[in-house]
């Protein structure tokens, strides 16, 4: 996975709540493995018309959006299916940080996983930065995961929260599955514990 | 450990915490996984990093979400689409993986198939790379939903890192009235404390309503917590759950059947136990409910009319219907039931197992549909209870396509999706914008609802079909 520690970058506001999966990524495309083509996917049936052209009044299509890196959206941001190639879509577009005042909770993990940081701010904040965003096509924001800031177009700094466990294996792009394995042993202690308390669940 | 009175989410929890990790994560043991078609790639990445799969033994995997529902997996014209189902067959072969896959009878839909064969049990963990895994809660076991990543490392190390969910409590009591169904009450539960109301939370839904439900309608119930933005959701065991599980292929037998149903009976919700939330409907109150909007908190009573956005709250909210009235093709206050539907779906895994195409059934029995109309059994043992009870026929003569098991038009990833501006009146659990195909119009609703829509083609109260003489 691809570390996380700070990024300054163009953000695009996405006003609607409760943006789920399916419009992240229709799941017509779900068949492919992970890939960069997933970039191209990302938003589909908002960004592209039946004829594959671009809807010029979608944000992501407007010229001052475009290399947009982080993305600032509303309530329940990836609502719906487990689907974690709504991150790959993310990712594979270059937008490596979503600031909402709430996820999807599937979709908020996969993006650790990703190495996609999702930040929580409250909501009237987000909203704040959706606003400034609108009024200043382009402007950028840093999301600094060492610090646990946010700073806004207006310079801004916004405290914001990440798990320690999480910001940890984010900060250094961490392979999971490997730490887990070296706990192996009190993996194997805790099933040996298990099958004797619950022999019926033996197969 | 204390000895103050627990939830039953706490009472399944705690005992599979292996470790703590730093900040508020723990090491969860996974005791079963399920997986579909779908998943297959995982298996792929898995043996690229040169990691092993740990506990085949805890695995069952079918075919669900890519397979055709006529004509068979030879069906699958795309190659890259006919190899999700072909590989999931050689890495469960090769892994000993119980694998029911198309041709099969017990092949279906992976959250109709685990409960069918006993796979799924009380006071266990239990996950698969679907959102809807919450399903399994409805016997007591905490389910949920993981994405690849997730699932790539249950299946190297049997354990997932989880932050641990708040406990929310959804009592419903009281009789439900005639023509309300579970599907009613889970669709008003979302209405009610919207589609991130659950976020971060486990439900127990509990009450004398939920008590009195068939382990078929539990399912439906818990079955769309993730609609309500919960990962999982609860109801706990009881006679109706160990009568359902007793017998079944994967369930423990004999004197292991006693000991396991002996702590079956422990896990309950203690008196007194504390919810961080909790939320109360009175059933009696609920009314056949159906979605307007591309969200399934948009729901309403089919007595009512499409929201007005100039009555809305605010700016957001007003501009959230406007864009859902655009979409849905709907003009503010119209009554529901005036509204028209081009074609009909009867399935998913919230409402494709016997008791759902019975209720269907017995609203079509007689009529013909009117619009095309497909009832798409949640597994092959499911067809085959159907079929054994002549539901099929009923189906048939109303003028249903009666069609082989798997997810279908819910997701269409195996095609079967409507057309763009299509109306469709459909059991599933999701009405996103292009969730049954680009363009296509979703409203949620009950077997008995979607069945009354058929032979009348548009929304309509099923508690008045006869006496509007149709
Ligand atoms: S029926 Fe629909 S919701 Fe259920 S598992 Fe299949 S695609 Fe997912």
């Amino acid at each position: 996975m691809e570390a996380f520690t700070t990024l300054t970058a163009a953000a695009v506001p996405l006003d609607a709540p409760n943006v789920d999966t399916d419009r992240i990524i229709p799941a017509r495309f779900l068949h492919k493995p992970r890939g960069p083509e997933f970039g191209r996917l990302l938003f589909h049936d908002l960004r592209y018309d039946e004829d594959g052209r671009e809807r010029a009044d979608f944000v992501l299509n407007q010229p001052a959006f475009r290399a947009a890196r982080i993305l600032v959206a509303a309530d329940n941001f990836g609502c719906g299916s487990s689907r974690e190639h709504a991150v790959w879509s993310l990712a594979a577009y270059g937008i490596r940080a979503v600031i909402a005042p709430s996820f999807g909770d599937i979709f908020f993990n996969n993006c650790f996983k990703v190495g996609v940081l999702p930040v929580v701010l409250p909501a009237s904040t987000v909203a704040g930065l959706r606003r400034q965003l609108h009024a200043m096509p382009g402007a950028s924001l840093t999301v600094d995961l060492e610090a646990q800031v946010v700073v806004g177009p207006d310079d801004a700094r916004i405290p914001f929260t990440a798990d320690p466990f999480r910001r940890e294996s984010l900060l250094r792009g961490q392979d999971e599955i490997a730490l887990t394995l070296e706990r192996e042993p009190a993996i194997a202690a805790f099933e040996r514990r298990r099958a004797a308390e619950a022999p019926w669940l033996a197969r | 450990m204390t000895a103050g009175p627990r939830t039953l989410f706490e009472k399944i929890w705690s005992p599979h915490v292996v470790a703590e990790g730093a900040g508020a994560m723990s090491l969860l043991y996974i005791d079963r996984l399920l997986m579909h078609d779908g998943a297959v790639h995982t298996f792929d990445r898995l043996r690229r990093a040169g990691r092993a799969v740990r506990r085949p033994e805890a695995i069952a995997a079918t075919a669900d979400h890519y397979v055709p529902t006529s004509g068979g997996a030879g069906a699958i014209a795309d190659p890259a689409i006919r190899g999700m189902v072909t590989e999931m067959d050689r890495h469960t072969r090769e892994l000993g993986i119980p694998y029911f896959g198309p041709g099969d009878a017990r092949q279906g839909i992976v959250h109709v198939m685990g409960p069918e064969q006993g796979f799924t049990l009380p006071g266990i963990t239990l996950v698969c790379g679907d959102s809807h895994t919450a399903t399994h809660g409805a016997f007591g076991c905490l389910a949920f939903g993981i994405g690849a990543s997730e699932l790539e490392h249950v299946l190297a190390t049997s354990c997932l890192w989880q932050r641990k969910p708040r406990a929310m409590r959804i009592r419903v009591d009281g009789a439900r009235p005639p023509g309300v169904s579970a599907k009613d009450v889970i669709l008003s539960i979302i209405a009610r404390i919207s589609a991130a109301g659950g976020t971060g939370h486990v439900i127990e839904y509990a009450g004398s309503t939920i008590a009195a439900m068939s382990m078929d309608e539990r399912m439906t119930v818990c079955n769309m917590s993730i609609e309500a933005g919960a990962r999982a959701g609860l109801v706990a065991p009881d006679e109706t759950t160990f009568a359902f599980l007793a017998g079944r292929a994967f369930a423990p037998a004999g004197p292991r059947w006693e000991e396991a149903r002996a702590f079956w009976r422990t896990l309950p919700s203690d008196p007194g136990a504390v919810f961080d939330a909790e939320v109360a409907l009175d059933a009696a109150t609920l009314a056949p409910t159906v979605t307007w909007g591309t969200s399934p908190q948009e729901a309403l009573p089919i007595t009512g009319r499409v929201p007005d956005p100039a009555d809305a709250p605010d700016p957001a909210r007003r501009a959230a219907v406007e864009r859902m009235l655009a979409y849905m093709g709907l003009a503010a206050n119209t009554p529901l039931t005036a509204i028209t539907v081009d074609r009909v779906f009867v399935g998913s895994c919230t409402n494709s197992r016997l008791e759902d195409l019975r209720a269907a059934a017995a609203v079509v029995r007689g009529r013909r549909a009117v619009v095309p109309a497909w009832a798409v059994p949640g597994s092959g043992l499911v067809k085959r209870a159907a079929e054994a009870e002549g539901l099929d026929r009923v189906f048939r003569e109303a003028g249903f396509e009666w069609r082989e098991p798997g997810c279908s038009m819910c997701v269409g990833m195996n095609g079967d999706t409507g057309r763009p501006g299509e109306r469709v009146a459909s059991t599933s659990n999701r009405n996103f914008e292009g969730r049954q195909g680009k363009g296509v119009r979703t409203h949620l609703m009950s077997p008995a609802m979607a069945a009354a829509a058929a032979v009348t083609g548009r929304l309509t109260d099923v508690r008045r079909l006869a006496a509007e003489g149709v």
